[in-house]
């Protein structure tokens, strides 16, 4: 048997996507948080808040990028009382990326920022692991995201609808699910407007299955018993 | 220990003795009637036509018993004493003018700068103690580069306004710092707007449509008020603004001045600048020939 390693720092193999529709964001993420080999949490929420109109999509060293979101959520705290109105995406983007930049030597951790605020409307900023800081239409990030440069140059496009945008996520993070090892488990999505914030789970059983993936079984004895597959049909 | 009833005090004067009873005297609890009657009978000898907080105005860090802190207004009158500053917020940018009294004809025109830009976006004009203003206009430089370093975004006008007037505030709270005896008009053009504020060497800081320091404040006031700011451009804008520094200059009192003026608007694409050469003799000759005009009458 495979060592499992359960000593192994928490990671999130994950996969996580934000992208902005005609009027706002949207922002997804799988669930699982891997130890090595052993899966910590199956249902873990990588979504995190910063602001009221301010979310940001975790991945890498779970550790690393828990505290990152806690002191910004701190400074972002300070700073909007000190503004007296909300703070802007740009400003809570440039705060996440100063830790990650100057801590550069001793976080693992690439972060998705978005929101929405009054002055830009909807904004995705992408802050990976060396702690650049890049404003993008849509952004992805974590191991399974690599399944998915190819699917975002062909599926997106400007200007969509809110569902059309939150069909997109669902559909990525799904694919990605199936390919990579290290993301798995439900797609949590977020969308960010001027109405508001709202959150949307999808279980993973019940999502669309891809080329060759299973269907989900109950029990062993099923698959034991069923037929087996039929033989190819010269 | 007498009252300071008793004594005549010669205006201007400064006798050590005088303050050396004074300021023990603080530290003993008085009879409060007995010691405002004094400040009364001291004001009324006086032949100044302000107020002397004897014993009260040595210090900073001391009220009077009516809760004024009188080094905090003297340095408010250091302001006064200054040429004019005048600042108006347009519908489309700020403008702002100073009457900049020429102390010797020596001097070249242009320099000895009173409006400072402070940020691509914004700009000070100072009146008062120049030293103390040149201080002022270099620390809000510098909070506005750190607000931007931190946060990825020029500074909004209100929050450095909030910066710079915290920081004028600070220097009236501890006896062995002065309070600047300078105040400050700025102007700035962020994501909400145009904005205009006037920081006084208090530490007050509020917005304005217009507002005016130094010298002529009141008159200019009283102009200000008599403009449709709501429906004026800049480029409007600074010719009013010639014209009201013009009126209210005192030819009599002072002698020669130079008129130093800029604007933060649409055209100038939304930075501080000064206004340019041909729109400011343009704004002078108007504001020369509205002078004209009501000596005329």
């Amino acid at each position: 048997m495979m060592d499992l390693n359960l000593d192994a720092p928490h990671s999130m193999g994950t996969t996580i996507i934000g992208v902005t529709y005609n009027g706002g964001v949207v922002l997804g993420a799988d669930s699982r948080t891997s130890t090595g080999m052993y899966v910590a949490n199956r249902a873990s929420d990588k979504t995190t808040q910063l602001t009221d109109n301010v979310y940001v999509c975790r991945s890498g060293s779970a550790a690393d990028s828990q505290v990152v979101s806690d002191y910004v959520r701190y400074f972002l705290h300070q700073h909007t009382i000190q503004l007296g109105q909300p703070a802007t995406v740009k400003v809570s983007a440039n705060l996440i990326r100063m830790l990650a930049y100057n801590n550069k030597n001793m976080l693992q951790t690439g972060l998705i920022v978005g929101g929405w605020d009054k002055y830009e409307g909807g904004k995705i900023y992408g802050i990976p692991l060396g702690g650049t800081v890049v404003e993008q239409p849509f952004a992805i990030g974590g191991s399974g995201s690599s399944y998915l440069y190819g699917f975002f140059d062909q599926a997106w496009k400007e200007n969509m609808t809110k569902e059309e945008a939150e069909q997109l996520v669902v559909k990525a993070v799904s694919l990605a699910i199936a390919r990579d090892g290290a993301s798995g488990g439900v797609v949590r999505t977020v969308i960010i407007n001027s109405e508001g914030v709202t959150r949307n789970f999808y279980p993973g059983d019940k999502l669309q299955l891809w080329h060759e993936e299973l269907e989900p079984q109950n029990s062993l004895l099923d698959i034991l018993n069923a037929a087996g597959p039929e033989p190819m049909a010269i | 220990v007498k009252p300071n009833s008793n004594r005549i005090d010669p205006p201007g004067s400064f006798k050590i003795s005088d303050n050396f009873r004074s300021y023990s005297g603080l530290r003993r609890k008085k009879n409060p009637i007995l010691r405002s009657l004094g400040e009364k009978e001291s004001k009324q000898q006086s032949k100044k036509m302000s107020s002397i907080g004897t014993g009260y105005d040595l210090s900073v860090t001391t009220f009077s018993p009516d809760g004024r802190v009188f080094q905090i207004e003297y340095a408010a009158k250091a302001v006064d004493n200054s040429g004019t500053v005048v600042g108006i917020k347009c519908k489309d940018g700020i403008v702002m003018g100073v009457e900049k009294l020429i102390a010797s004809k020596m001097m070249l025109p242009g320099s000895n700068r009173r409006i400072h830009s402070v940020h691509r976006h914004a700009g000070m004009a100072v009146a008062g103690l120049a030293a103390d203003g040149r201080q002022i206009v270099a620390r809000a430089k510098s909070e506005a580069r750190s607000y931007e370093s931190v946060y990825g975004d020029a500074v909004p006008v209100k929050e450095l306004s909030e910066r710079v007037a915290s920081y004028v505030h600070l220097c009236t709270l501890y006896w062995w710092l002065r309070p600047f005896g300078c105040g400050v008009i700025l102007g700035g053009y962020d994501k909400d707007g145009p904005q205009l504020y006037m920081i006084e060497p208090s530490g007050i800081s509020y917005r304005y449509f217009g507002a005016a320091i130094g010298k002529g404040k009141q008159a200019a006031k009283t102009e200000i008020e008599k403009l449709k700011l709501s429906e004026m451009t800049c480029k409007e804008g600074v010719i009013e603004v010639a014209k009201i520094i013009y009126k209210l200059h005192d030819e009599a009192k002072d002698k020669a001045f130079e008129l130093e003026m800029s604007w933060i608007c649409e055209e100038s694409k939304r930075e501080h600048q000064k206004v340019p050469d041909d729109l400011l003799e343009e704004a002078k000759t108007a504001a020369k020939t509205a002078l004209e005009e009501m000596d005329a009458d």
